[in-house]
């Protein structure tokens, strides 16, 4: 059994704002959804499955689902932080092959940058968690858990701050064209090694922004795809996984990428070769440059030099990525961006990305997300689509 | 610096399955888990071995050597502090924080050794200091 061809991203949407202080994040998630919704060109009622994650205000999927009164015969709230989304996409597209559901609603949204937050303070996440009374007192945050995985890749592999910098310069050579990105200036290699450091090895340039937002997809069947007149992005494959800390068998360097992605590519029947734009995570520089290396777009150890030299600018280089800006640039709603680097998939795939990002061909295209923290504990997911 | 004054270290939430290590580091004694089933070592202490999944786990007293396996100073901090993991003599690596040291001089593969400091509760914590 095997979700290849059995639904359809048919509605997707990204939130506008990108800083909402006058929304309740409720009021966030349901104009995603009737963006997606709108988008599909289908209406609230015509949604019978939901699918959310811990960014939804409530106990798991039901206060969303009674906020937008709709009706449902199939819920799922499975977090996997930001890349909850993306497993969401695959999630979908299997009630819907089995039959639970036939146009699926994934809704995300948040406020963290009306609320203050910021990647470099430690927020205390479950203090029930069994790791917490371990690692909070260290003053984990975000950024220096992710630092410390820079750190140990530059030790093992000899990974540059330059060749890390380069993946900042091609996302903001990307959002340049993007109105609603955050940061739209270019930059050079030079102003992201010379930009304050955050946690070593990390600059500020290094960091994705924070933003209110939110976002929203809409899965079908091939039945209900066939009856609308946007184009088809069509599921070929997905998989996910997670890692953690291992009992202690620590190792910094890869993510659970490593299974997420073979998995997905099997399913799809596809190389990484045979992709031709990627959506990776890149809630910071060296997330993007471990998600290539464990999804086979490099040998493991080689994404400093992959990345270098503008590899990852659309029309310059070999593999476009994020051509939205990503969440070093554009956007990175409630701390989790999953769901935007769905969109911009589907935006490349239907031909719909900025005329000046917009890859030629686009006929497959991978979204790939990490959440949680990939210096502790995270969850990977991986998406292939296509288009039809 | 080693004389600057310490980042506040918030008070673990210590529970049952926990509580002797809590007890040990009271009397200065740094315990890790280890199963008598597969023989390993873990860390963070469980009461079922994450290697084999035995319950068979007892507490053994680690020697507090270990070597850093990777290290980032937060700058942007009210006081600049150190995360690493580092690698345990007995086995298995942890994450902690390298202090009473130059942050600047901090690098991968550096010597260290176990140093209990009173969280803001007075609970010691276990941090690591070069050895």
């Amino acid at each position: 059994m095997s979700i290849k061809g059995k639904a359809y991203v048919m509605g997707a949407f990204e939130h506008p704002t990108r800083l909402a202080k006058d929304k309740s994040v409720a009021q966030l998630h349901a104009e995603s959804a009737l963006g997606a919704l709108r988008d599909a060109g289908l209406t609230r009622d015509d949604v019978d499955g939901y699918f959310c994650a811990g960014d939804a205000p409530g106990l798991g999927p039901l206060a969303m689902a009674d906020y937008m009164n709709l009706r449902l015969r199939h819920l799922d709230s499975t977090d996997l932080g930001g890349s909850s989304y993306i497993a969401h996409v695959s999630h979908a597209a299997q009630a819907i092959a089995l039959g639970k559901c036939s146009i699926a609603l994934i809704t995300l949204a948040g406020r963290p940058r009306s609320e203050g937050h910021s990647g470099a303070v430690p927020r205390l996440r479950g203090a029930d968690a069994p790791d917490t009374q371990w690692e909070f007192p260290t003053g984990v945050a975000t950024v220096n858990a992710y630092a410390m995985c820079a750190a140990r890749h530059m030790h093992q592999y000899g990974t540059t701050s330059e060749q890390l910098a380069w993946i900042k310069v091609a996302a903001s050579h990307h959002a340049q064209h993007n109105p609603r990105a955050m940061l739209r200036d270019v930059v050079t290699v030079e102003e992201v090694v010379s930009s304050p450091v955050i946690a070593t090895p990390l600059h500020r340039l290094d960091c994705c922004v924070v933003s209110d937002g939110g976002g929203a997809l809409v899965v079908t069947s091939p039945e209900v795809a066939k009856s609308l007149a946007r184009p088809r992005v069509k599921i070929l494959g997905a998989g996910e996984s997670m890692k953690g800390q291992s009992g202690g068998d620590v190792d910094l360097t890869y993510s659970a990428a490593v299974r997420s992605g073979p998995a997905a590519f099997a399913e799809a029947g596809l190389t990484p070769s045979d992709v031709k734009y990627v959506s990776l995570y890149d809630s910071f520089t060296i997330t993007v440059l471990i998600q290539l290396e464990d999804l086979g777009f490099c040998e493991k150890g080689r994404g400093g030099a992959f990345v270098s030299d503008g590899a990852l600018i659309s029309g310059v280089g070999r593999l476009p990525f994020n051509t939205d800006g990503g969440g070093l640039c554009n956007n990175h709603p409630a701390n989790r961006g999953g769901i935007t680097k769905v969109v911009e998939a589907v935006r490349q795939l239907r031909g719909e990305a900025h005329s000046r990002v917009q890859v030629k061909n686009c006929d497959v295209a991978l979204a790939h997300g990490t959440g949680g923290m990939l210096g502790s504990r995270h969850g990977s997911a991986t998406v292939i689509l296509g288009r039809e | 610096m080693a004389d600057a004054p310490g980042r506040p270290i918030p008070a673990p939430l210590v529970n049952p399955e926990t509580a002797p290590f809590w007890a040990a580091a009271r009397e200065g004694r740094f315990l890790i888990k280890g199963c008598t089933a597969c023989g390993r070592s873990h860390w963070y202490p469980r009461a079922i071995c994450p290697h084999c999944f035995s319950d068979r786990t007892e507490w053994r007293a680690s020697t507090g050597l270990a070597t850093i396996y990777s290290v980032s100073v937060m700058k942007r901090a009210p006081q600049v502090y150190a995360i690493a993991y580092v690698t345990l003599d007995d086995g298995p690596t942890m994450m902690t924080n390298i202090v009473d040291c130059d942050f600047d001089r901090l690098a991968i593969g550096d010597r260290v050794r176990v140093t209990f400091k009173p969280a803001e509760d007075g609970t010691p914590y276990p941090q690591f200091r070069p050895a």
